[in-house]
């Protein structure tokens, strides 16, 4: 399986999202810097990783979500190509509208650093279907603006449809409903603010990451 | 000769503001008591090649609602600087 990692200037969970693609899928994943127009066609599984793209310049992801590779990236995801987005990559879908919502500064002004549990809202998407729904996972944050907010007509849509995929067991940010992740509703773009892909390794301190990447890899 | 466009971005009533809750408090800390609420928001100048005020306007409505404001959270108001305004 052929995937990429997308950089923009300022990211800096890349290397880290290429190190836990190629662990589980065996292969270098493609690098991609956001100038570039187009998605290699042998892609079949984009990261879009943590950072500050542009400083944070306007709002968190603002400037990055108008990028030339994230209109390619828009096209191929409508199309069906399945998208992660970590963290900034959260932030940056959202503000390309691939994803509902926005993200907030979190409410209690603080930047929070820490690993988190996560409930299981939906154990059946792509990425979550290696979970075991009762189960916990401890997933690290490390964000200041990772408090979720729709309007509540949106809300009601987004848990109707079951695209809520994780849930904050201690909310550490201010998002309404506890959400940390969410899914478009064709279910192929994941946008959470936890970041699986420090926890792929027992070195890391866990590794509750690796089957979100082995659901969304194995199904492809 | 150029046109200033003034963009003033806020967050909508109802979106939760910790920095405008927390200017608020500080000034109370201050003795400000009449302080009731605050709200933070930025103020964007646009340096625009001179135009019709309301052909302006309009190119500025856009700039907003594709990029200076998102819309989901934000909302944003507009002030157009023609050099003849005086």
């Amino acid at each position: 399986m052929q995937t990429a990692v997308i950089t923009f200037p300022a990211s800096n969970c890349d290397r880290d999202a290429a190190v836990a693609l190629e662990q589980i899928t065996g292969r270098a994943p493609h690098r991609i810097w956001h100038k570039e127009t187009t998605i290699p066609s042998d892609v079949g599984f984009v990261v879009v990783p943590g950072g500050f793209s542009y400083g944070d310049y306007l709002r968190s992801g603002a400037i990055a979500a108008k990028s030339p590779i994230i209109q390619d990236l828009k096209r191929r995801s409508e199309a069906g190509l399945p998208v992660l987005g970590i963290c900034n990559g959260f932030q940056i879908l959202t503000e390309a509208q691939m994803l509902p919502g926005a993200l907030l500064r979190n409410a209690n002004q603080k930047f929070v650093c820490r690993v988190t549990k996560l409930r299981l809202a939906n154990a059946q998407t792509r990425f979550t279907k290696l979970y075991d729904a009762k189960n916990e996972i401890d997933i690290p944050v490390a964000h200041h603006d990772g408090n979720y907010f729709a309007d509540d007509e949106t809300l009601r849509r987004v848990e109707g449809n079951g695209q809520v995929v994780f849930r904050y067991s201690q909310n550490p940010n201010g998002s309404r409903n506890d959400i940390a992740g969410i899914v478009n509703a064709a279910g192929n773009v994941l946008g959470m603010m936890p970041h699986p892909e420090r926890t792929v390794d027992q070195n890391h301190g866990g590794t509750d990451g690796i089957a979100l990447f082995k659901s969304i890899l194995g199904t492809l | 000769m150029t046109m200033i466009a003034r963009v003033y971005v806020g967050l909508k009533p109802g979106v939760l503001d910790p920095q405008g809750r927390t200017i608020a408090a500080s000034l109370n800390d201050l003795g400000f008591n009449e302080v009731q609420d605050a709200t933070q928001g930025k103020v964007i100048e646009l340096k625009l090649a001179p135009g019709e005020v309301e052909a302006t306007e309009a190119r500025v409505k856009e700039m907003c609602e594709k990029l200076l404001a998102n819309t989901v959270i934000e909302s944003y108001r507009i002030e157009i600087d023609a050099p003849d305004a005086e």
